[in-house]
C-alpha cells in the first residue's frame, strides 16, 4: 500500500504516460522518417530520394517557391502586426481587451472553416483565386501569431524606459528607434517563427485558395504520400526530412531569444 | 571632466537674491487628473542655481507629480514652470536641459553600461572620442571605472544606481531631478550613496532636486526641504528650520517625533499648558489665543522628581533605542480628567513606575498658529427641523430650526470634540474613515474624511486606526447655526 502511494507521488510516475505518448508520436515517426528517407521501396540503404530531389528542377523550385510565399506571409504579417500591437500595447483601459478579443476571434474557428470562407468570400466579389488569394489567406490566418509575441514584449516593457530615452533628449521617432524597436525584437524573432514554420510547410490553404493551381512544398509531401501510393513514401519522407532540417534551421533564429514571449502566448 | 559649470553657492538659505538667480520657478502649479482628484494644488516654488532641494512628503502627497511637471513628462493643468526664466510649461521632456535619476533606475536592458551612458551624449551628436572621455569621466565620478563593457543586469543595484546618475550628469543638465533614487537600497547603502551624492552635488554645482518621503534623507542632504501633503506645499525651509521652527502640525509630526498640544497664549513669551504656565520666546500670537506647541522629545529634560521640575509624572514606558531610551511620561493631572502623556528622549533609562520631572527651555518651546478652532461647514436649512451639510440632513433641535426659514444659507460650526464617531458605519449620519491621526498629549485629533472627499476634524481619547471606517453623528444640540452674512 505504501508503495503503492510513493509511486503515485513521484513526479517521474506522472511523466510516463508523456514520454510513452512522446516516443509513439515523436520520436518513432521521426526515426521512420529518417528511415523511409534513406530507403528504398525494399528497404535498402540508399540516397537515390535525395539526389532525386536535387535532379528534380520542379521539386526546388517549389521548396524555393514556398519559401518565397512564406518569407512574403511573414514581413506582411509583421508590417501589419507590430502596429496593430504597438497600439494595442499603449491603449488605454479597456481598448486592448476589446482589440484582442477581436485578433482572437477569428482563431475561435477552424482555420480550414476559415480558409473555406475566405474562398467564398472572394467567389461572392468575383475575386479571382490564385497567388493573391494564397497571400491573403495565408496573413488573415497567420496574423494573430504575429500581434500576440509582439504585444506581449511591448505590454511588459518599462515604460519608464520611455521616459528615460526622452528625458535624455529623444524624440518620439529617437525612443521608437533606439529603445522600443530594440527591445521588442524577441517578440518580433517569436512572431517571425510562429508565422514563417507553419507558412513554409501549410498545404490546405494553397490547396484551397488556388483551387490546387499553386503547389507549395507542403503539397509536395502530402501528395507523394497520398497520391503516390506506398512507392512514393520513401521520397515523400526525404521531402519531410529536407524541410524539417529548413525549419530547425530557421528556429536557430528564436533559440535563446526570449523564448517566455513564446510560452505566454494565449 | 564637468568642471563645475556654476560655482557652489555654498548654505542657499541667505538673504533673498535676484531674480535672475533662480533656475526653476514653479508659479501657482496645479495638476488634476481625470478623476477630478488634485495631486498639484497650487504649488509655487523658487530654485536658486547650484542649489540642493529635497521634495518631502508622505506617498501621495504629489511630490513625484511635482518633480514630473519639471521634467515635462506631466503637463500641468494650470500655473507656469519656468526654467531659466523661461517658460517650459509646455516643453517636451527630450527639449529640456534637466535630466533625470529614476527610482526604478530604468537602465536600457537591451544597451551595456557605457551605452547607457552614452546614450544622451550621442543623440546631441558628438564625436566618439569626446563620448569616450565624457562616459569614462562620468564613470569615475559614480566610482565604476572600468565598468564599460558591463551588462546592466550583471550589476548590483547601489551600481545600477551609480550607473543611472552617471548618464544623467554625463549630459551635464542644468538641473539634475532624482526620484527617490536611494529608495531599493538597503539602509547602509542608503547612507553610503547619500554622502556621495552631496560631494557630487559640491562637485558638479548643478542643481539637484531631490524627491523622498524619508526624511532623515531630506535633512541630511539639502539646503532646503520642501515639506508636501496633499498635493500643497506645507513649508519650506533649511533642514534645521523645518525641524526647530515647524510652521504647523504635519509638519511637526511628519519630521521627527514631537509632542504636539494644544495651549494658550497668554501673552507674549507666556504659553499656558497642562495646566502651568511655560516661559518661551515667541511673540505676536496675541492674549489667550489658543495655540499649537511643539515639544522635541529630545528637548524634555527628565530627572528624578524635585523642586526644580515644571511637570511630574510616572515614567509609562521605557525602550532603549541605540543611542538613546524612549520614554513616555505620564503626567500628574487633576483627578478624572485624561492625564497627559509626553515622550521623552534621554541617555538615561528611568525604569517605568519611577516618579520623575520634566523640564523645557524656553527656547525649546516651539508655538504655532492653530490651524482651526473648530469644524465650519456651509449649508442650508431643510424641512423637518434638519439643516443640510456635507451631503447629508442633520437633525437640529425645533428652537434653533423655526429661528431661520428653509432654504436659508448657513454656516454651521461643530467642535472637535462634539463628533461621535461610531464602529458601525450606520450608527451615523455620514460615513466616513479615519485619514489622518495626530496625538495630542491628551486626546487624538483625528482627520475623519468623509465619501464625499470633505474633511471632519475630531478630538477623541478612544482609539483609532488609520483607515479604520466611521459612521459619523453629531448631537443636535451640538450642531451651532448661524446665518450667512
Amino acid at each position: 500500500m505504501r508503495k503503492l502511494t510513493d509511486i503515485a507521488a513521484n513526479r517521474r510516475t506522472w511523466a510516463w504516460p508523456y514520454v510513452l505518448f512522446m516516443v509513439l508520436f515523436v520520436v518513432l515517426p521521426l526515426i521512420m522518417i529518417v528511415y523511409y528517407a534513406f530507403t528504398d521501396a525494399d528497404g535498402g540503404f540508399t540516397l537515390y530520394n535525395f539526389i532525386k530531389f536535387f535532379h528534380t528542377s520542379e521539386a526546388i523550385n517549389t521548396l524555393i517557391y514556398s519559401f518565397a510565399i512564406a518569407l512574403i506571409t511573414t514581413i506582411i504579417c509583421l508590417l501589419l502586426g507590430y502596429p496593430a500591437a504597438y497600439i494595442m500595447a499603449n491603449a488605454e483601459f479597456k481598448t486592448p481587451a476589446v482589440m484582442a478579443m477581436l485578433f482572437i476571434l477569428p482563431m475561435w474557428i477552424n482555420f480550414l472553416l476559415r480558409t473555406i470562407a475566405t474562398v467564398e468570400l472572394f467567389n461572392m466579389f468575383g475575386l479571382p483565386l490564385g497567388e493573391g488569394a494564397l497571400l491573403f489567406g495565408m496573413c488573415y490566418d497567420y496574423l494573430p501569431f504575429m500581434i500576440y509575441p509582439i504585444y506581449n514584449t511591448l505590454q511588459k516593457m518599462d515604460k519608464s524606459l520611455i521616459e528615460a530615452a526622452e528625458d535624455l533628449g529623444a524624440n518620439k521617432a529617437k525612443v521608437f528607434t533606439k529603445v522600443i524597436l530594440p527591445l521588442s525584437l524577441p517578440g518580433i524573432y517569436s512572431g517571425i517563427v510562429m508565422v514563417f514554420m507553419p507558412t513554409v510547410s501549410t498545404f490546405a490553404i494553397a490547396e484551397l485558395l488556388t483551387r490546387n493551381k499553386i503547389t507549395l512544398f507542403g503539397s509536395l509531401i502530402q501528395r507523394s504520400f497520398g497520391e503516390g501510393g506506398i512507392a512514393m513514401w520513401n521520397y515523400g519522407a526525404a521531402l519531410s526530412l529536407i524541410m524539417l532540417i529548413i525549419i530547425a534551421l530557421t528556429s536557430f533564429l528564436d533559440s535563446g531569444k526570449e523564448s517566455d514571449a513564446k510560452t505566454s502566448l494565449i | 571632466m564637468q568642471k563645475p559649470n556654476y560655482p557652489y553657492t555654498g548654505k542657499a538659505a541667505s538673504a533673498p537674491q535676484a531674480q535672475s538667480d533662480y533656475i526653476i520657478e514653479v508659479k501657482h502649479v496645479s495638476k488634476q487628473f481625470e478623476d477630478g482628484k488634485f495631486a498639484l494644488n497650487d504649488v509655487s516654488l523658487s530654485i536658486k542655481k547650484g542649489e540642493f532641494v529635497t521634495i518631502l512628503g508622505p506617498s501621495g502627497c504629489g511630490k513625484t507629480t511635482l518633480l514630473r511637471c519639471i521634467a515635462g513628462f506631466q503637463v500641468a493643468t494650470s500655473g507656469d514652470i519656468l526654467l531659466n526664466g523661461e517658460d517650459v510649461t509646455q516643453t517636451p521632456p527630450h527639449k529640456r536641459p534637466v535630466n533625470t535619476v529614476f527610482q526604478k533606475y530604468a537602465l536600457f536592458p537591451h544597451l551595456n553600461v557605457f551605452e547607457n551612458i552614452a546614450f544622451g551624449l550621442k543623440l546631441k551628436g558628438f564625436d566618439k572620442a569626446t563620448i569616450n572621455r565624457k562616459v569614462k569621466a562620468a564613470l569615475k565620478t559614480v566610482g565604476l571605472t572600468d565598468y564599460e563593457d558591463r551588462d546592466t543586469d550583471s550589476l548590483s543595484g547601489g551600481q545600477q544606481q551609480r550607473v543611472a546618475i552617471a548618464r544623467a550628469i554625463v549630459n551635464q543638465p542644468e538641473v539634475l531631478l532624482l526620484d527617490e533614487p536611494l529608495a531599493a537600497l538597503d539602509l547602509k547603502m542608503r547612507h553610503d550613496m547619500q554622502m556621495e551624492l552631496k560631494d557630487m552635488h559640491k562637485q558638479l554645482g548643478i542643481t539637484f532636486i531631490y524627491v523622498t518621503h524619508d526624511q532623515e534623507e531630506a535633512l541630511t542632504l539639502s539646503d532646503r526641504v520642501v515639506v508636501m501633503s496633499e498635493g500643497r506645499i506645507q513649508q519650506i525651509g533649511t533642514p534645521t528650520d523645518v525641524y526647530n521652527e515647524p510652521q504647523n502640525c504635519f509638519v511637526a509630526d511628519f519630521i521627527g517625533e514631537s509632542n504636539i498640544l494644544t495651549g494658550t497664549m497668554v501673552h507674549d513669551r507666556l504659553v499656558h499648558f497642562c495646566g502651568h504656565d511655560f516661559e518661551c520666546i515667541d511673540e505676536g500670537f496675541g492674549e489667550n489665543q489658543l495655540v499649537e506647541v511643539v515639544i522635541r522629545p529630545e528637548d524634555l529634560y527628565i530627572f528624578e522628581k524635585n523642586d526644580k521640575a515644571q511637570l511630574t509624572g510616572v515614567v509609562d514606558s521605557c525602550i532603549f533605542k541605540g543611542v538613546h531610551y524612549e520614554m513616555w511620561v505620564k503626567l500628574d493631572g487633576p483627578e478624572g480628567e485624561t492625564p497627559y502623556e509626553f515622550l521623552v528622549q534621554d541617555y538615561h533609562a528611568f525604569e517605568p513606575g519611577r516618579e520623575v520631572g520634566l523640564l523645557v527651555k524656553p527656547e525649546d518651546i516651539q508655538i504655532m498658529k492653530k490651524e482651526r478652532l473648530c469644524n465650519t461647514f456651509e449649508g442650508e436649512i431643510v424641512k423637518g427641523n434638519k439643516v443640510e451639510f456635507l451631503g447629508a440632513d442633520w437633525d437640529i433641535p425645533e428652537a434653533v430650526a423655526q429661528q431661520f426659514a428653509v432654504g436659508d444659507e448657513v454656516i454651521i460650526t461643530v467642535d472637535f470634540d462634539k463628533v461621535d464617531l461610531h464602529d458601525y458605519e450606520d450608527e451615523g449620519t455620514l460615513t466616513g474613515e479615519v485619514y489622518f491621526i495626530l496625538f495630542k498629549g491628551n486626546h487624538n485629533h483625528l482627520t475623519i474624511r468623509t465619501d464625499d472627499g470633505d474633511d471632519i476634524f475630531v478630538n477623541t481619547t478612544d482609539a483609532w486606526d488609520d483607515g479604520d471606517r466611521v459612521g459619523i453623528a453629531i448631537h443636535p444640540e451640538d450642531i451651532h447655526i448661524s446665518k450667512k452674512s
